[in-house]
């Protein structure tokens, strides 16, 4: 067991943000956080690496378990200069393998001298991606890793995911709104909302009564606006042959 | 060579300028201006204290500073952002300085001298202390400087690679407070904040990396200090106000200078 979260209670002020959550994760597995906005998933982040405020339950983690993570959004003030090849570098241990997995998401590195401020979207993802595995990760905590990405980007970003775990069987804990990806590539679903409302096999969550109540009718609007796109990329594709 | 004041004033100037500018960098990439101006405006009550039960202005001011800064980090909630605590609690300190300054007989004259400086009245422990605290400073952060850096950027990136962001953030606070109160002889509580910003902000433009961001904000806070000094000397002006004054004209320059090379770059 690499993260064993037992009954763990988070509350701003007298806000209660999380609610008696037990979880936990095994090498190798991918498990997926769901749950509508402000349901403590980022909390849940924070919590697991030390930045949140216990109220009460525990964390058990080993000292030796190297996490890699990604947050939601890194807002880089244009006034300090710091190129993306030296935030990489920064408070990072890198190793041989995850130095290897780095350059790999990395690709052509011409953006490496490039000021993180001046960085798109995609390609501050990317580097933040690389940062997370340069140290061989044996977690990976992707907090809506793919904010930004087209959806090409975004495919390709979660292929991408699948090969590392599988050359290095480490753990990934995410954090997701593409449900639809969500359904095809994790191990487990954990839908969140306060509390851990269910989880399971992804198709078990998705067939129960608490997903549907959390996602509502949304939930089919997003399959079938994902096939709707789908027929009409062919459609486009035909044409443009024909 | 410590006799002569001229001397004591240009260490004590240079001595402050190398410190703010480092850790002024700090406090424009994490926008703590406002943290910057309030700890210095509480230091008031600490100097009006020493004051009052005779003990080192130094000591007080960097007492008082630290407790105020602290504690309204440790206080700031959901509720009441650090920025309206800061407002709050700097300048109740502040008031109440005031307010003790005005029971002690003689002093009142003496209130300008740590309002705007009074940098040819250093005595030789003064420059000590200051270069003492310099050294602090320059150590605290080379010390700290990568996890400083990964801080300011992203405090739950710098949490998930297993540094504690809380105590990064306190060695700030206990260098700032070290500032403000070695700075206290020479630009004085009201235009400290200026000796931290003003620096970092000309060298901006100037520096590719955070270092040498830096060491370019220590150079021009240097020249800011002794071109400062001279300029009061030859103009009879307040030596603080002055200090200060050649260090926005140095800003103006280079951020002509920027703008202008930004023009070029885009026309050819």
């Amino acid at each position: 067991m690499l993260i064993e979260v037992q009954s763990l209670n988070v509350r701003y002020g007298n806000k209660k943000v999380l609610e008696n959550i037990n979880l936990s994760v095994s090498r190798s597995e991918i498990v997926t956080i769901v749950g509508p906005n402000g349901s403590g998933k980022t909390t849940l982040f924070k919590a697991i690496i030390g930045s949140a405020p216990i109220s009460s339950g525990k964390i058990i983690m080993s000292p030796s378990v190297k996490v890699g993570y990604v947050p939601q959004v890194l807002n880089v003030d244009r006034s300090l200069p710091l190129t993306a090849a030296r935030f990489l570098n920064l408070v990072n241990n890198r190793n041989d393998q995850g130095l290897l997995r780095a350059q790999q998401i990395l690709g052509s590195e011409d953006y490496l001298s490039t000021q993180i401020s001046s960085l798109s979207g995609g390609q501050l993802q990317r580097v933040l991606l690389a940062r997370a595995l340069m140290n061989d990760p044996d977690v990976l905590l992707l907090d809506e890793a793919t904010r930004g990405l087209d959806q090409p980007g975004s495919a390709a970003f979660y292929k991408k995911i699948e090969e590392v775990r599988e050359s290095s069987g480490c753990a990934v804990l995410m954090i997701s709104h593409d449900l639809h990806i969500v359904m095809s590539a994790s191990n487990r679903v954990i839908c969140l909302n306060g509390h851990i409302c269910c989880q399971g096999e992804p198709q078990s969550v998705a067939s129960s009564p608490e997903y549907r109540d959390l996602f509502g009718s949304n939930i089919d609007g997003t399959f079938a606006l994902y096939q709707h796109n789908h027929k009409e990329n062919k459609s486009r594709i035909n044409h443009s042959n024909a | 060579m410590l006799d002569d004041f001229m001397v004591r004033a240009t260490l004590a100037g240079v001595g402050v300028s190398l410190a703010a500018a480092p850790l002024g960098c700090f406090v424009v990439w994490r926008r703590m201006a406002y943290f910057g101006e309030a700890t210095a405006h509480a230091a008031l009550l600490g100097i009006s204290l020493s004051l009052m039960f005779e003990f080192s202005v130094f000591a007080g001011a960097l007492f008082v500073s630290v407790i105020m800064a602290t504690a309204v980090t440790i206080g700031q909630g959901r509720s009441l952002f650090l920025d309206t605590l800061l407002g709050v609690a700097g300048h109740s300190c502040m008031a109440l300085g005031l307010i003790i300054v005005s029971f002690i007989s003689g002093v009142r004259i003496e209130l300008m001298a740590y309002l705007i400086g009074d940098i040819l009245a250093v005595s030789k422990t003064d420059v000590l202390l200051i270069w003492l605290g310099l050294a602090l400073v320059l150590l605290l952060l080379i010390w700290r400087w990568s996890a400083l850096l990964l801080c300011t950027l992203n405090e739950d990136l710098a949490a998930a690679s297993g540094l504690y962001p809380k105590r990064e953030n306190f060695v700030l606070t206990i260098a700032l407070a070290v500032v403000v109160a070695v700075g206290i002889k020479v630009v004085g509580v009201l235009l400290i904040i200026s000796m931290l910003i003003i620096p970092a902000a000309s060298s901006r433009s100037l520096g590719s990396t955070p270092e040498k961001m830096a060491i370019f904000a220590s150079l021009i806070g240097t020249l800011s200090a002794i071109l400062g000094f001279n300029a009061s000397y030859v103009f009879d002006t307040p030596t603080g106000p002055s200090i200060v004054c050649v260090a926005s004209l140095i800003f103006l320059f280079t951020l002509t200078f920027s703008l202008l090379t930004q023009q070029f770059q885009r026309k050819y």
